[in-house]
Formats: C-alpha cells, sequence, structure tokens
C-alpha cells in the first residue's frame, strides 16, 4: 500500500468512526430519559452497537497509521475541528420523533452503505461492514414502525415528525457527497460511491412516510462540513462532556 | 404430515461446519478446555454453544485462539477473553493468544443444538429461523413482542399470551 491510499485509508477510517461515535453518545443520551424503560434499554442498545462500530474502524485506522495512537486517543484527544463526522450524526436527540426520524433516515442509508461496502476489496472493512449491516437492518426494524406509529398517532407526534423533516432534511444531502479521498479509493474498490446510493433512498423514504399521507418537505438547504471538520454549533458542546474524564484525567483508565 | 426436521433431528449447514472443524482438530483437548468458558451473561451457557469459538491452532510457541463477538458492541468480549486465558493458563498452556475474528460474521445458526435447549432451561426463548417465538415456560407459540431490545443486545422482549409471562427471545440473527 503506497502512502497516498494509506492515508486516504486513515481519514475514510476516522471518517466512518466519527459518524458513529457521535450518533452513539446521542442515542446514549436517552439512557435513563426514555419515554418509557424499554425504549429506554433499546435506544442504549442500538448505542453499544454505534459504538462497536466505531471501535472497529478506529482499531484500524490507528493500525494503518503505525504510531503508538490508540483508538482512544482518537475518540477522546481530538477537538471539534479534528473530527470529521457527518452533520447529520451530531445533532442534538431534541423530543422522541427527532431521534427517530433522524434514527430512521440513517437505518435506511447504512442498510444500503454497508452492504456495499461488504464488498469492499479490503478484506478487513468488508468483514466490519458484514457485521455492521446485520445491526443496522435490525435497527430499521425497529424505527420503521415507530415512523408510522408517531405519524398516525395523535395531531401532536404528527406535528412533531413534522416539524423533525423540515429540520432534519437540510442534513441529508451531506449523505450522498463524496470527499476527495473517498472517491480515490472507490477507484481502488475500497470504499463506496455515495452518490449512487441517493436515489435510493429518496424513493425509500418517499413511499415509507407517503403510507401515512406525510410529504418529505424539500430542502433547498444542504448543509455540510462534517468531512472537512466544519460543524454545527452542537457538536463542541457534546464533546466537551464526552471527553471530559479523560481531559481531566489525561489516560485515566477504569 | 410431520416435517421430516421434526422426524429426523438435523443439524443447520453452519453448525455442522462448525462441529466438524472441531472433530477434526488435532488439538481436542484444548476445544475441551475451552468448555469451561461460559458468556458472562448467559449464566451455564459456554462460547462454544454459544458459537462465539471459532477455532484453536497451535503456534510455533503457543496457542490462538479465534472467537468472534456477537454484536460488535459486545461488552462481554473483554471478560471472554480473560476467561480463555485463565483455563488455558491453569492447564499450563503458555503464550495463548485470543483473536478477535470478525469473518464470517455471527449468527444464531452458529449456536449449538445443546445451547438452544440450554437457553430453554433458563427460561430464554432460542433462535428461530422463522421468528416463531415459543413461549419458554408453557410453550404456547401465541407471543407478542414487547420490545425490540431485551436485558443485551442479543435479545427482545416478549410477552406469552397464553400464561402471560414476559420472556427474553434470543433474537433470530
Amino acid at each position: 500500500m503506497n502512502d497516498q491510499t494509506k492515508q486516504n485509508l486513515y481519514r475514510f477510517l476516522v471518517g466512518l468512526g466519527d459518524d458513529a461515535v457521535v450518533l452513539s453518545h446521542r442515542l446514549s443520551e436517552w439512557c435513563s430519559n426514555g419515554p418509557y424503560l424499554e425504549e429506554d434499554i433499546a435506544l442504549s442498545n442500538i448505542a453499544l452497537d454505534y459504538i462497536g462500530r466505531a471501535r472497529l474502524f478506529y482499531q484500524y485506522a490507528v493500525e494503518i497509521e503505525g504510531k503508538e495512537n490508540t483508538e482512544d486517543d482518537i475518540a477522546y484527544s481530538r477537538t471539534e475541528r479534528e473530527y470529521t463526522n457527518l452533520l447529520i450524526h451530531e445533532l442534538p436527540i431534541n423530543d422522541f420523533a427527532f431521534t427517530m426520524v433522524r434514527q430512521f433516515f440513517v437505518d435506511v442509508f447504512y442498510c444500503e452503505y454497508l452492504a456495499k461496502l461488504s464488498e469492499s476489496s479490503d478484506e478487513r472493512i468488508a468483514s466490519i461492514a458484514q457485521k455492521a449491516v446485520k445491526e443496522s437492518r435490525y435497527h430499521l426494524k425497529r424505527s420503521e414502525p415507530w415512523i408510522t406509529q408517531l405519524s398516525e398517532g395523535t395531531d401532536e407526534s404528527r406535528r412533531r415528525i413534522k416539524e423533525a423533516l423540515i429540520e432534519l432534511e437540510n442534513f441529508v444531502g451531506e449523505l450522498f457527497i463524496m470527499s476527495d479521498w473517498e472517491k480515490e479509493l472507490v477507484e481502488q474498490g475500497i470504499a463506496v460511491d455515495r452518490t449512487s446510493l441517493q436515489s435510493g433512498w429518496d424513493d425509500y423514504v418517499q413511499a415509507y412516510f407517503a403510507k401515512s399521507g406525510i410529504d418529505i418537505p424539500s430542502s433547498k438547504l444542504q448543509i455540510r462540513g462534517g468531512r472537512e471538520g466544519i460543524h454545527t454549533e452542537h457538536l463542541g458542546h457534546m464533546l466537551s462532556e464526552m471527553q471530559y474524564m479523560q481531559r481531566a484525567y489525561p489516560g485515566m483508565k477504569w | 404430515m410431520a416435517q421430516i426436521s421434526q422426524l429426523i433431528p438435523t443439524l443447520n449447514p453452519v453448525y455442522a461446519e462448525r462441529l466438524k472443524l472441531r472433530r477434526q482438530s488435532a488439538n481436542s483437548a484444548v476445544w475441551d478446555l475451552l468448555d469451561q468458558v461460559y458468556d458472562p451473561e448467559l449464566p451455564g451457557l459456554t462460547i462454544w454453544d454459544l458459537g462465539i469459538l471459532q477455532n484453536v491452532q497451535k503456534t510455533k510457541n503457543g496457542w490462538k485462539i479465534d472467537i468472534t463477538p456477537t454484536y460488535s458492541g459486545c461488552p462481554a468480549v473483554d471478560a471472554i477473553e480473560q476467561d480463555v486465558k485463565k483455563v488455558l493458563t491453569s492447564a499450563n498452556l503458555s503464550n495463548v493468544e485470543v483473536k478477535v475474528v470478525l469473518s464470517p460474521a455471527w449468527s444464531t445458526e452458529m449456536m449449538s443444538p445443546a445451547g438452544k435447549a440450554h437457553l430453554k432451561s433458563i427460561q430464554i426463548a432460542p433462535p428461530d429461523e422463522q421468528d416463531i417465538v415459543e413461549c419458554p415456560v408453557c410453550d404456547s407459540q401465541e407471543t407478542q413482542l414487547i420490545s425490540q431490545f431485551g436485558s443485551t443486545a442479543c435479545k427482545a422482549l416478549y410477552q406469552c399470551k397464553s400464561c402471560l409471562e414476559a420472556f427474553d427471545y434470543f433474537k433470530h440473527f
């Protein structure tokens, strides 16, 4: 593997790890705050799946980097501008409807994306994706009925779903934008062409909401910047909480 | 007419493949030793029965044990790794390396029939390929999903409509 590929691969893996760890932390914020006990447990379990996913990507990234850094250094020692997650993952949990619409959006995305990534020419990445896609398929089985239930529940739950859609639609486009290093990795058969997934995603999500008579608002605004380290105002606050212990007591272990 | 699988007990091909690997291995004593290692969250279920134990190999000067996590975030992996080392070291085997492998991805089909029977005995409904969930207490198939996640990521919460007992279902995955 030449240096350029190594560098591309490192950025690619850290990006995927960042997506997972940031969403995981957001989901974990529901722990002890869920609408009822089973939901609380479910959201925490999904958070755990994402933590596992982040670890697998980070562990591979530090091996590629070949220095003495560990997965914990990547998660706990980088600042907001060094995080390269796509923005949809970092938005605050807001209310339960918002959390479930975001989850539905990313579940639909990851089911397709990870299925494609399972065929990566890089065996390690393929095996991580094969594992993760099974989990995302299960997550989708759970987020879908919630979308129906909230959309068709009360006027209030429907209103909240619609509000969540207006906000989240601004952040969907970024899921389908390719970074330069990703484009090079696609040519080598390692990464997946995200742009090829957009129309399938649009059709699926529109058809699903149409069943409950809800139109997806089209967003003219496509907010982006996560992969370059440009974030919403929310990520810094989240990291200050997530990284607190390691910042206060560097190298601390359980 | 009863289905053939009910008349003749058959093994699913995934488990059969594992069993073949174990039976043909020259290291059967080590495989047997590892039957002392249990999943920390499923009392009495060995890592062989759960399908986590994937391979036992002799290396130049020690042993390499392959295990695979059930779920990528499974917090039990570290504990299992320690237990494997402890069991083998106390049997005077040295240089034990535990390797976590991801491929082939773990599935409930890797579980042994004994493992599934054990789950039922501790009142956890075993995974079913068609997701037909039978109450582990009264065997009724009239059950309903309460929550897709139960006490751990690998289980869902169900309730029996016949005896009303709430129970964990080990998800088919």
